[in-house]
């Protein structure tokens, strides 16, 4: 009994040290597919209040390290993960952790917005409704979501409508307000503005910048220009081709403030697809 | 006026003009012909056996539908069939739709697809569906009418019924794994990602989407099911005449010997008489026909229905 409480990480006290100002912290995380590597060795501290934004050429891994941040890899039966995802200190693939629960705590937006085809209520409610939530409470999180994600004004007085009737940035944001609902305490966005045009993208980053004080964000986006405007820190993630069979593993080039990425990163590679000299 | 000329040819000088395809044209109009074709053969069975069975559903269609199977073909009704069909259809669909989309969601939620066993029971599964009905009644009759007797009655709806489901299942099973994999990936990632368990996914998410493929599907396949003869013959329908009187809603009589509406038109056809072997008959299929229809009607009404409920 005592052995389940007790978080994996007390096993190791120098970890401690590490994971304190950071929320999540990936630790030497390579990602299987099969017998093929898409990931090797990465090390990614995610610090608390923070947007941490992901930037690198296609096929370079930075959609398959966040998507281990909060499991969403276990859906991929031939998914292997080595090294350690800690949340709080906690391993998240210590075969004790429910991934059900770390998807709460670490919520979700996916590249294309995706609402389920109900009410923009029923949207909103579903997450709370399965985490068991008191129905009594649904409006208020409903209100509150949808405040958070600047979309309430929009949709006040239709929130028995349809989802599908938004249209494609509304979607968005009822899919970052979903997120929000199950009061997550990190939010992983995985290209969240590629499907959308600039203004709605326009609202999608202000709206980052307004919850980001509650929030820990993780963002992924092939857009450097976004990158740069909203993140605190940023990771430069490449491709190595192995020249025998043609496939890419990902790797982590280097992790600092986004102001030092985008004016003299340390790393050449970095400079070179900063300054769009590769990609 | 001259320079007019030129510019009207000028699309031809440089490549532009229209040039006739023949090939495609030829191949539109097979295609074409082959849709007429098909049709054509549906119109003459139609109409061959509208007007043949015509007197006797104009002038006699009460009679006929509530008269129970006997030798004087002006008297001769299908109650015990269509009541045959009827539960045959329940028993068939009570069995066959929740194992075959039970397995359905096994197989293509639960089980691990690249695996040998799930590639080998997918394949049999595809094979079972193209197994010959009769080959589905010699099974009955083994399993369901002599092993599981006591339990059935013999050659009753019930062990009928079982077969039919038996024959069915396979479809049902490809119909409804086609639907469930069709539910797109990022409704699933929805789910998963605000915190549902695979089990809740499904059952709010994927299967309600599903729904209408899952429908349409089963209830094609039961609507074959209502048409076959062979496997029934197998299992101990009677052709001749059949004791006992029930309601329709009677449950007893799934333990009784029974008939069903193709039985009754195989028999009749067989029959000496012009009355029977045309007229009755003719008829009797004509309410077949509509049987059938209803179920499909009912099959796409409920599938528009979910697709409405899909689109929110």
């Amino acid at each position: 009994m005592t052995d389940r409480t007790k978080p994996t990480v007390e096993q190791k006290p120098s970890d401690i040290e590490v994971t304190t100002s950071s929320v999540l912290d990936v630790q030497d995380l390579s990602v299987f597919y099969g017998g093929f590597r898409a990931v090797r060795d990465v090390q990614l501290p995610i610090r608390e209040h923070e947007i941490t934004a992901m930037i690198g050429p296609s096929g370079c891994g930075k959609s398959t390290v966040l998507r281990c941040m909060n499991r969403m890899n276990d859906l991929i039966p031939s998914a292997r993960v080595e090294g350690r995802v800690t949340f709080r200190g906690v391993d998240l693939y210590d075969p004790r952790v429910d991934a059900v629960e770390v998807r709460r705590r670490v919520g979700m937006v996916f590249q294309k917005p995706n609402p389920f085809p109900k009410s923009i209520y029923d949207n909103i409610v579903y997450g709370p409704k399965i985490a068991g939530v008191a129905k009594s409470e649904f409006d208020g999180i409903v209100e509150n979501s949808l405040r958070k994600a600047a979309l309430w004004d929009e949709v006040k007085d239709r929130l028995k409508d349809s989802a599908l009737g938004l249209s494609g940035g509304q979607q968005q944001r009822l899919c970052i307000a979903r997120a929000i609902a199950t009061s997550p305490e990190v939010l992983l966005m995985d290209e969240p503005c590629s499907a959308l045009d600039p203004i709605a993208t326009g609202f999608i980053e202000d709206l980052m910048q307004e919850i980001k004080n509650e929030y820990t964000i993780v963002i992924v986006t092939h857009n450097m220009q976004q990158a740069a405007r909203v993140s605190d820190t940023t990771a430069f993630f490449t491709a190595e081709v192995d020249s025998e069979n043609d496939r890419r593993t990902g790797l982590l080039v280097e992790h600092d403030l986004t102001s030092t990425i985008f004016s003299h990163p340390s790393d050449q590679r970095t400079e070179n697809y900063v300054t769009g000299r590769f990609g | 006026m001259a320079t007019i000329q030129v510019d009207a040819k000028r699309h031809v000088e440089i490549g532009l003009g229209k040039k006739t395809d023949w090939a495609g044209a030829i191949f539109k109009i097979s295609l074409i012909g082959s849709i007429l074709f098909t049709l054509l053969i549906l119109l003459v069975l139609l109409q061959q056996v509208a007007t043949d069975g015509w007197s006797v559903l104009t002038t006699r269609f009460g009679d006929f539908v509530s008269g129970t199977l006997r030798s004087d073909p002006g008297e001769a009704g299908i109650k015990q069939g269509l009541q045959g069909t009827f539960w045959l259809a329940i028993i068939t669909a009570g069995v066959a739709f929740p194992l075959g989309i039970g397995a359905a969601i096994y197989l293509e939620e639960y089980a691990d697809r690249s695996s040998r066993v799930a590639r080998f029971i997918d394949l049999n599964i595809r094979n079972l569906a193209g197994v010959p009905s009769v080959v589905y009644g010699i099974l009955g009759l083994t399993i369901f009418v002599r092993a599981l007797g006591p339990l059935t009655g013999g050659p009753t709806p019930l062990a009928a019924g079982l077969t039919l489901a038996a024959l069915v299942l396979p479809i049902v099973i490809i119909t409804s794994a086609e639907a469930l994999r069709s539910t797109p990936q990022p409704l699933r990632e929805a789910a998963i990602g605000v915190g549902a368990t695979k089990w809740e996914s499904i059952k709010d998410h994927i299967l309600p989407y599903a729904a209408p493929g899952i429908l349409t599907g089963t209830l094609l396949s039961l609507a074959r099911a209502a048409g076959e003869a062979a496997p029934l013959l197998l299992v101990g329908a009677i052709t001749g005449r059949l004791g006992g009187n029930y309601g329709l809603t009677d449950v007893s009589q799934v333990r009784e010997r029974f008939t069903a509406m193709p039985i009754v038109i195989t028999s009749w056809a067989k029959q000496p008489q012009q009355e029977f072997k045309v007229d009755n008959a003719a008829a009797a299929i004509v309410i077949l026909i509509l049987f059938v229809l209803l179920l499909n009607s009912v099959a796409i009404l409920l599938r528009n229905r979910f697709e409405r409920k899909r689109a929110g």
